[in-house]
């Protein structure tokens, strides 16, 4: 009988939820008790919304403990691995039995995420042992041209991940094209949309799968070098890469004469992202690779022509590299049979916002979304109602609840004004207010802007002041038609991806949402309760029990009423901070 | 747009002279490769905790690099400081996940507790408040990150509780 295994989920989520102290405490434990059971470590398996989360394999099957805080650790480790009856209260997965977490992994088809929390990600062995580099080593063992992984990634129609959707193979295929006695392959793990996290799970949990993906698309196109932009908030991730590219070069993955192709040389750096959402363009990224500012140029050159260092150059997201060892090994055909007719093979989900089961997911293209929030998310936070999903971050757009059974493909979420984008996916329910979604990503891509495009610098900033005005009450007839107007010329007048996407939002929700923005501007609410300057406050008589906090705290004094009397405000003096209502301990203060 | 993302409002008497040699390795290391002008940059913050006004300088001198390009540079992206901070920086997430979870209640509730706006450093120079776009911990959000710790599902008042323990922990080192 093997040994039993006892293995803690540490990627970033499941640290900041306190896994690291649980570890820590298994381990006290484990040398306290002098208990036989092999400790493991691992990364993200999606499952965000319970952890910290604990594994337990043994001679009967595996169960995943959820919400394993450190106080919780004696309980599942002295019943369960000394005593040997699992705890059912804590159980969220096993594969004896159905659980109601069921629902969240059963839809799902893990392809980029296949490693992710089942393996060691600072052990090579352990990759190798899930069929990891055998894809490198049957093009190396098969004497595989590079002509013909290109045609495999091609006939995959795989696209990229990035959100642009552009059919990977051909961008391959274009920078093959360029003959050059030096070209670059770079990864794009500048994962820069706010609500956005899987490329950062995929770097923490499988970097291996990212770094094979580079040094076969390095053999198809002829790369000599490769380059990993990685966000400086993500130290983790930087840290397991730099694990990961010192065992490749350990293991002749990476460096001369790779797994004996003769002259197949390749070798792959870090460059930390020093914080510039742009930078996720591809001219952009590329000047800051070169250590300058991050400013977009101007396509024709593309990169794949002349990039970095005016060479010819070939950028993928994370995503993307790590779906292609899976491609090579199991053919592009079992690729291809996922998905719809244009978008092949499955997309990788941030689920956030007010979703009861918020993590990440991978489903197959072509899923509803309506599924992928209700089925595989649970539903909305206190069974609140779902108004609008918010894809593609601040490219992208809301994605109103009528229009929720839209499939996941690059087309038809492009029809409906949002974009695919990188799989951020934001869930909004009824207690959101749309135009303040808008003005925050409108405000978001406003100070992103690089500032070389007059309307992207200038026209986001005026958009962003008709929208201040409009959730502050000061909205006036027109403005909504002056939005749209200044919208569709920032987007025909700018160079590069940011400004040609930054009205999304707005223009979306004016699409879905036109009565809130008119409720705002004619009537002065806010139907959401959210703008504190459209709010009227009032004493709830009932509840008031007379405590002059309200009253205390007012800073202009607008609240009369003595200890234990009825506290009453004067609307003439109100200048709706909002403060009495965060101060009251009663909820006897209502919104209008 | 980029350049003025990070408003000065509060002024910084900076007394002390940063001890330049610390750079000579770092120069050492970098100097005359292509491309080493973030590297340089996010060397010398790491070394200083901010980018000081001589360290500008001692780089432009012994690299090569022009002042005003290192300048450029630095005031385009996010990462960069010019203004020595806090022995503890606050990031506040302000990500998508964050936003409609009610981040701003977290900046609020900190700005009073610490009497600080944002980006701005406490008087006795132990926190500094930043608002940061995305740490990627979406499924926990509210959050926020002080060092290398993240919290997460927080409210306005959890987020005090927080900064107060760190206070009362660091009064009791300056005892010891």
């Amino acid at each position: 009988m093997s040994k039993t295994q006892v293995i803690v989920g540490l990627g970033s989520c499941g640290v900041a939820a306190g896994a690291g102290k649980t570890y820590e405490k298994i381990k006290a434990l484990q040398e306290a008790e002098n208990l036989d059971f092999m400790l493991k470590k691992t990364s993200c398996v999606g499952m965000c919304f319970c952890e910290p989360l604990v594994e337990i394999v043994d001679s009967s099957g595996t169960y995943l403990y959820g919400g394993i805080d450190e106080n919780k650790v004696f309980d599942i480790i002295n019943k369960h691995v000394v005593q040997g009856s699992p705890v059912k209260e804590y159980l969220v997965h096993t594969d004896l039995f159905k659980t109601p977490e069921n629902e969240f992994l059963d839809d799902q088809v893990k392809i980029v995420l296949r490693n992710c929390g089942h393996m060691d990600p600072e052990s090579i062995e352990e990759y190798e042992a899930r069929q990891g580099y055998s894809a490198l080593r049957q093009i190396a063992g098969e004497k595989i041209s590079s002509e013909t992984v290109i045609q495999k990634i091609l006939d995959s129609g795989i696209r990229g991940r990035g959100g642009g959707g552009f059919p990977t193979g051909m961008k391959w295929r274009f920078a093959a094209n360029n003959p050059s006695d030096e070209k670059f392959i770079i990864c794009n793990a500048d994962e820069g949309d706010p609500g956005a996290f899987m490329d950062r799970s995929v770097l923490e949990g499988d970097p291996h799968s990212v770094l094979e993906g580079m040094i076969i698309g390095a053999y198809a196109i002829g790369a000599t070098d490769g380059v990993i932009y990685c966000r400086a908030e993500y130290p983790l991730a930087i840290k397991r890469l730099n694990i990961a590219i010192d065992q490749a070069r350990e293991n002749q993955y990476l460096g001369k004469n790779i797994l004996g192709i003769e002259n197949f040389n390749f070798d792959i750096h870090i460059k930390e992202g020093a914080g510039a959402f742009v930078c996720g363009e591809e001219t952009a990224l590329i000047a800051s690779v070169e250590g300058e500012r991050g400013m977009p140029r101007k396509r024709p050159p593309f990169p794949a022509a002349s990039g970095l260092w005016r060479k010819p150059t070939n950028i993928n997201n994370v995503e993307t590299f790590a779906n292609i060892p899976w491609i090579i090994i199991n053919g592009p055909e079992a690729y291809a049979k996922y998905g719809t007719e244009k978008s092949k093979g499955t997309k990788v989900f941030a689920l956030a916002g007010k979703i009861k089961r918020s993590g990440l997911v991978e489903v197959p293209m072509g899923i509803t979304i309506r599924d992928v929030i209700f089925k595989l998310g649970g539903g909305i936070q206190d069974d609140k109602k779902f108004k609008a999903v918010q894809m593609g971050g601040p490219s992208g757009g809301c994605i109103p609840e009528y229009l929720a059974d839209t499939i996941v493909d690059y087309d038809s979420v492009n029809a409906t004004g949002a974009i695919m984008g990188s799989g951020g996916m934001v869930v909004m329910d009824e207690t959101t207010c749309m135009i303040d979604v808008a003005k925050f990503f409108l405000d978001f891509t406003q100070k992103e802007s690089c500032g070389k495009c007059t309307f992207c610098r200038i026209g986001t900033k005026r958009m962003l002041e008709i929208l201040i005005r409009i959730t502050e009450g000061e909205g006036r007839d027109g403005d909504i038609e002056l939005l749209e107007e200044l919208a569709y010329q920032i987007k025909d007048t700018s160079l590069c991806g940011l400004g040609q996407t930054a009205p999304n939002p707005v223009l979306t929700t004016i699409r879905y949402f036109r009565d809130e923005y008119e409720a705002h501007i004619y009537h002065k609410k806010c139907p959401a309760k959210v703008c504190k300057k459209l709010l009227t406050y009032e004493v709830d008589t009932e509840k008031c029990t007379g405590c002059t906090v309200c009253a205390k705290n007012c800073p202009t004094n607008a609240i009369d009423g003595d200890r234990k009397q009825l506290h009453f405000i004067r609307q003439e003096d109100c200048i709706r901070c909002g403060e009495c209502y965060s101060r009251c301990k009663f909820d006897a203060i209502k919104l209008f | 747009m980029r350049v003025s993302r990070i408003p000065v409002t509060q002024k910084v008497v900076i007394s002390e002279m940063p001890d330049l040699s610390l750079l000579d390795p770092l120069i050492e290391k970098y100097k005359g490769r292509k491309g080493n002008m973030i590297p340089l940059l996010q060397g010398a913050q790491n070394i200083y905790g901010y980018i000081p006004k001589e360290a500008f300088e001692k780089l432009s001198q012994d690299t090569g690099l022009s002042l005003s390009e290192m300048y450029g540079v630095a005031t385009f992206y996010a990462q960069f400081r010019m203004n020595p901070v806090g022995k503890h920086i606050i990031k506040v997430c302000h990500g998508t996940a964050c936003h409609v979870q009610n981040a701003n209640s977290i900046t609020d509730a900190i700005q009073d507790a610490l009497k600080i706006k944002d980006t701005e450093t406490t008087e006795d120079r132990l926190f500094t408040l930043e608002s940061v776009a995305c740490l990627g911990c979406c499924s926990l959000a509210p959050v926020m990150m002080i060092g290398d710790d993240t919290y997460g599902k927080l409210t306005g008042k959890a987020a005090v509780k927080i900064i107060k323990e760190i206070r009362i922990r660091e009064s009791q080192n300056d005892e010891k």
